[in-house]
């Protein structure tokens, strides 16, 4: 250990073109921009009606809602931690939109945001006031959050009738569908975040080594605090957008299973578990594949039960290469 | 088990039971990428005897004993044990021909009991082939009153004390059948009567032929328990032999690959001679700290332009009284000055706006952010000043950074690399620049030297004392003897959690300050360290 | 003291430090007798906790609701808290090692629809099949796990993912939902009863002592604490971490299965759509029975109580009927906080002891 230490690493080998395949680190570093190039190609080439333009802007429209939950969750797993509650949050913010349009627009979007907010500042209390472990930290929103949520909307289903949340589901601009160029546009704003302001490079440090980070006088809690709200905030807008997409408030099953789909993306993207780096970019491109990977099985007629086992296995591979760097 | 106490009187002749070697490595060599760890090195270790194994940092000790022990496997020569050869495949498997290792830090499962420890893996059974706890309980107690250690078997262990956790991962060491126990810097964290236990213990294992190798830097220790020596530098081996005939200097000159007569001249140090001119009026000053168990009404002031030595054995309350200045303890009373003016509440963050910069004895667990670059380490701390509305300017930080780099000497690809990749010495650079570059006021340096390679350690060494020299109040914590003594100006010595005295001008030397330390070092049984001192 | 080398230097100040006595002085830990007393205490309160908790809620319900405290009702909750319960003992094992599954809920209905497709070959096939698979899925997460070294918390979200792909596939999608002979021996081992009570939940009963022997009493149980406390250590005493591990998810995945085919087997079929979200109920029971979810400790009979709080507490909301049945997650996550705040602040006051 010490004696591995003590001269630096050596350079990598002058790269010739070949080599750098067998690389473990390529794979992580762009092997899930390769991999969403590779399926564009072979739609292009072998499905019929794929990369159509009306068929792209469904899958964009589909991916939406997924990549802004994964943008939030790809914060919070930079800092080594996990947000189980995201798919409550938005069945939370779908069930409060409907009780306060009645107050016009603004007011519901506000409430819904704000409910996101307070769940995620719950979770960031628990976990970084109390000092939980942030599985179950959140855990017990992720039961709770969807009972309340159910409790709020007595469990029903609501029809949404608000021209500006609807147009919010449906409108576009300049052909790009609402949903995908809000999406879009957080992307670059959480990249921006993440690797140009104090507060991304406070949360990426606070993830690498929290001690240090305390010890150098960063702001851990609030830190932590930041970042499970903005989480909370980030999934509540995309239980709105689900929510206006779908024409109804549907709290029982919006967002199930979504923090799974959110994880996956963070780590297929390349982001580590572990914390101390966050992939933004590639998060998004994450999310992309699995989007693409089911539509891809789907247009060639392979049933979901295939899809569910390719996406297990791209989750593998993805953490599998992982790992590969990581114990270099 | 025969009680180790009834042995420890008998060997007080100077040479080992002459007995045959029980463990031996034949021209052993290890290469990592880049590295070459071990070079043709021999060892052999005799049934019974205590041999110490020293050698700088990167020396390799670490690699010699990983390889004695089944953790690597040699690239080139043989290890034999009583004359057979050899391959471990895993350290279990050495463990099971009778090597055992205390690690540094104390490698039992710290949720579970004394007992459940000791027999892990070996639980005795009742007939019906489950654990019989009782019988697990009674022999963990007849075997721990054996080390003269006195504990619950149920205790879980995290509740006990390292050097009793220590004891208990030697009495399970013994307990396997060992032959041969290695303890690689086995004091590093004890407190002196635990010191005094383990030697005993030790005694106690060269009565039964045991034979130890005994890794430490404390050449007091050394002296005091061990029959032979083995000294490694740059994985070379360089000398063995009885220690008896060896004296220290000469010693430390063949570790250090220095000529003696320069080591009188210069000091094994890289401080300049002659002190620094401090400032009449403290910058900081402390009073009446005070934290449970840890510090008792602790007092000091420190001096633009001077180096605080804070002297103290292990465990004396030296980080915890440099951690608290710097905020990042919380305390029960006493309260802290900078510049005249009084901090309210201590926090890391508050200490740092007032100036107070804290270089943390764990450089891996509390200094670096391994997967950060060189550039977003030393900029770390500073950040918010070099960011306008929370948005990082690349510009600043690139200039801060490349003076840094340049005067610090750090050896990076770039300021891009990531910190985790450098060696012990630059990442220890990168931590420096990352307060310097704040410019503060005080400069806490809490085992600045610990674990970095020679160069780089005079190195720091030198920096210190120019940093002094620019009128910074540097406070400096080491285990290093000669480091604190030719490095400070002045030296609070520390002994329990509470101020034991003070050297300062002439004062300052080896003898005077193991004066000190000795005057207090053994803490009389069963009275507690602040009673005598101070009746409050 | 021995000075053992005649070393010059050695020589020096010999301390004045009286040589303990031997056998008295060493060092004794702090004051031996006052702290392991309250350790104790805050282990009974960890440990103990919820039962308490759990008799607390029985006893309020059977004065406030009397059609809580019938044998009938009795009979319904255990039978319904039985087959998470067998779930939650896999679960409460691989916490303990420091991992987690979630697979289980997918490998749950996954076990329910194979024992249902095999029970038209007899009662042996109706189990072995769903032990087999749902063991073999267990047996790759613990390879991946043990040996590749990857994070249990996103390889069992693959095979999640997995089983669930393999339960649709064996299912045309979910359109065909295979149905358990009736009157079969296999639909009795559902179904049938003693004294009223389940085959289920007796089955569960004796699973969790088969389970309380093997943790506690079983080097196999002990080398579980030591994986999950410090890994490291239990590698170099010797414990085989890796088969250990592999060992812990293939009897998680392996009971996840059968609870599914038990499942199967008391609703005559093996149901598509069970087991959603299963995981993170039996991490909570697994929780709130005082098990740490960072390893190293932890009962079975905890979980146990766990188990049966989450299913009183939904039964009781049941039982006021005015109260709308999400109610029921709001309690349980409820309890899950006060859980595991109260066990982390016992847990910083026993370290601080």
């Amino acid at each position: 250990m010490t004696q591995a230490t003590l001269t630096p690493a050596p350079a990598p080998a002058p790269a010739r073109p070949l080599a750098r395949l067998r690389d473990p680190a390529w794979y992580q570093e762009y092997g899930v921009y390769a991999a969403v190039a590779v399926l564009l190609v072979f739609n292009a080439l072998f499905t019929e009606h794929f990369m159509t333009a009306d068929n792209l802007r469904t899958q964009l429209v589909q991916v939406a809602p997924i990549v802004i939950v994964a943008l939030g969750m790809a914060l919070v797993i930079g800092t080594e931690g996990i947000d189980l509650s995201v798919g409550s949050t938005m069945a939370l913010a779908a069930a409060l939109l409907p009780l306060y349009l009645g107050y016009g627009l603004v007011p519901g979007l506000v409430v819904a945001l704000l409910a996101g907010a307070v769940v995620g500042a719950v979770n960031g209390t628990l976990v970084s006031l109390i000092g939980l472990q942030p599985i179950v930290a959140t855990l017990a929103l992720f039961v709770g959050g969807r009972g309340i949520a159910l409790v709020m909307a007595d469990g029903q289903l609501k029809q949404i009738i608000n021209p500006d949340i609807l147009a919010l589901g449906t409108g576009s601009f300049l052909g790009v569908p609402l949903v995908v160029l809000i999406a879009g546009v957080l992307a670059v704003a959480v990249a921006f975040l993440v690797r140009r302001t104090t507060f991304g490079r406070q949360i990426v440090a606070v993830g690498g080594n929290r001690s240090a980070a305390s010890l150098a006088g960063l702001p851990v809690t609030r830190v932590l605090m930041g970042v499970y709200i903005l989480c909370g905030v980030l999934a509540a807008l995309a239980g709105i957008l689900a929510t206006a997409r779908l024409t109804a408030s549907d709290p029982s099953s919006l967002g199930t299973l979504m923090e799974l789909s959110a994880i996956t993306a963070v780590v297929v993207g390349g982001t580590p578990l572990n914390g101390g780096s966050i992939r933004v970019l590639g998060t998004v491109a994450g999310a992309l594949l699995m989007q693409l990977l089911r539509a891809t099985l789907v247009k060639h007629d392979l049933p979901d039960s295939t899809a569910q086992i390719a996406q297990a296995a791209i989750i593998i591979a993805a953490v599998y290469v992982a790992r590969e760097r990581r114990s270099r | 088990m025969a009680p180790p106490e009834a042995a420890a009187q008998a060997p007080a002749e100077s040479t080992p039971p002459a007995a045959g070697t029980v463990l031996e490595a034949r021209a052993v060599s290890k290469r990592f990428p880049g590295v070459v760890a071990l070079d043709n090195v021999s060892f052999s270790l005799r049934a019974g005897e205590t041999h110490a194994l020293v050698g700088e940092n990167g020396a390799g000790k670490s690699t010699l004993i990983k390889v004695l022990t089944g953790v690597y496997r040699p690239d080139e020569g043989e290890v034999r044990m009583t004359g057979q050869q050899v391959r471990f495949a895993r350290p279990f498997e050495a463990q099971q021909a009778g090597i055992s290792t205390i690690y540094q830090e104390v490698n039992l499962v710290p949720l579970m009991s004394v007992a459940r420890n000791i027999f892990l893996g070996r639980e005795p059974k009742n007939r019906f082939g489950l654990i019989d706890f009782g019988r697990m309980h009674r022999e963990t107690t007849e075997l721990l009153d054996g080390f003269g250690v006195h504990v619950d078997p149920r205790r879980p262990l995290h509740t006990l004390g390292i050097g009793t956790q220590q004891m208990v991962a030697l009495a399970r060491a013994v307990s396997v059948n060992a032959r041969v126990v290695v303890m690689d810097e086995p004091t590093s964290s004890l407190e002196p009567r635990e010191v005094e236990t383990l030697f005993r213990v030790i005694a106690g294992l060269r009565g039964q032929g045991i034979a130890v190798i005994y890794v430490s830097h404390r050449m007091d220790e050394l002296y005091r328990i061990c029959d032979r020596v083995t000294v490694l530098r740059d994985g070379r081996h360089i000398h063995t032999g009885d220690l008896a005939e060896l004296n220290r200097m000469r010693l430390v000159s063949m570790m250090l690959g220095r000529d003696m007569a320069e080591v009188r001249r210069s000091g094994v140090t890289g401080f300049a001679a002659g002190g620094h001119d401090a400032e009449r009026t403290p910058v900081l000053t402390a009073s009446g700290l005070t934290r449970r168990h840890q510090l008792q009404d602790v007092s000091l002031s420190l001096y633009g332009g001077e180096v605080l030595g804070l002297g103290g054995l292990l465990g004396s309350g030296r980080s915890e009284t440099a951690k608290a200045l710097a905020g990042a303890l919380s305390l029960d009373g006493g309260e802290l000055t900078v510049g005249g003016r009084r901090l309210r509440r201590l926090t890391s963050a508050g200490a740092i706006r007032a100036g107070i910069s804290l270089l943390p004895e764990d450089r891996k667990a509390e200094g670096i952010i391994p997967g950060l670059s060189v550039r977003e380490n030393i900029v770390l701390a500073a950040m918010p000043r070099l960011s306008r509305a929370g948005v990082v300017s690349r510009r600043k930080q690139d200039r801060i950074v490349e003076v840094f780099m340049k005067r610090l000497r750090i050896k990076a690809a770039g300021p891009e690399q990531k910190v985790g990749e450098l060696s012990g010495g630059n990442q220890q650079k990168v931590l420096l620049a990352r307060w310097l570059c704040l410019e503060p006021k005080v400069l806490l340096l809490d085992e600045p030297t610990r674990g970095i390679d020679v160069g780089a350690k005079a190195e720091v060494q030198g920096l210190i004392d120019e940093l002094a020299g620019e009128g910074l109040a540097v406070l400096l914590i080491s285990s290093d003897i000669e480091e604190l003594i030719e490095g400070a100006d002045r030296i609070v010595v520390l002994r329990g959690g509470a101020v034991a005295g003070e050297l300062s001008g002439d004062d300052v030397g080896e003898s005077q300050l193991l004066e000190v330390l000795a005057d207090h070092a053994p803490v009389p049984e069963g009275k507690a360290p602040a009673a005598q001192e101070d009746p409050r | 003291m021995n000075e053992t080398t005649p070393a010059p230097v050695a020589a020096v100040p010999a301390p004045k430090k009286t040589p303990a006595p031997a056998g008295g002085g060493a060092p004794r830990e702090e004051p031996a007798a006052e702290t392991p007393l309250k350790q104790r205490l805050a282990e009974l309160v960890q440990r103990q906790g919820v039962l308490a908790v759990l008799l607390a809620v029985i006893l309020v319900a059977s004065f406030v609701y009397p059609t809580f405290a019938t044998l009938d009702n009795a009979r319904g909750v255990t039978v319904q808290a039985s087959f998470l319960a067998v779930v939650a003992l896999g679960m409460t094992l691989v916490i303990i090692t420091g991992g987690i599954d979630l697979s289980v809920g997918s490998v749950f209905a996954l076990g329910g629809v194979l024992a249902a497709w095999a029970s038209q070959w007899g009662f042996f096939t109706a189990l072995l099949v769903p032990l087999v698979v749902c063991g073999a899925i267990g047996l790759l997460n613990g390879f991946l796990i043990a040996r590749a070294g990857m994070a249990p918390f996103i390889v069992t979200l693959a095979t999640l993912l997995a089983a669930r792909g393999l339960l649709l596939a064996l299912t045309d999608e979910g359109a065909t939902t295979y149905l358990v002979p009736k009157d079969s021996v296999f639909a009795e081992l559902g179904q049938g009863s003693v004294l009223g009570f389940g085959y289920p939940l007796l089955i569960a009963l004796v699973l969790f002592g088969a389970g309380g022997v093997l943790l506690q009493r079983t080097s196999f149980g002990q080398s579980l604490f030591a994986v999950g406390g410090s890994s490291d250590a239990a590698g170099l005493m010797g414990l085989p971490v890796a088969r250990t591990k592999i060992l812990v998810y293939t009897l998680s995945g392996l009971l996840a299965g059968l609870a599914g085919a038990l499942n199967a087997a008391r609703l005559s079929s093996g149901v598509t759509i069970v087991g959603v979200g299963m995981e993170l109920d039996a991490i909570s029971a697994v929780v709130i029975g005082g098990t740490l979810l960072i390893g190293g400790a932890g009962s079975v009979s905890g979980t146990l109580w766990g188990v049966l709080l989450l299913a009183v507490i939904q039964n009781l909301i049941n039982q006021i009927g005015s109260l709308n049945s999400s109610y029921q997650s709001v309690v349980s996550g409820g309890f899950l906080i006060v859980v595991v705040v109260a066990q982390r602040y016992l847990a910083r006051s026993r370290r601080t002891t």
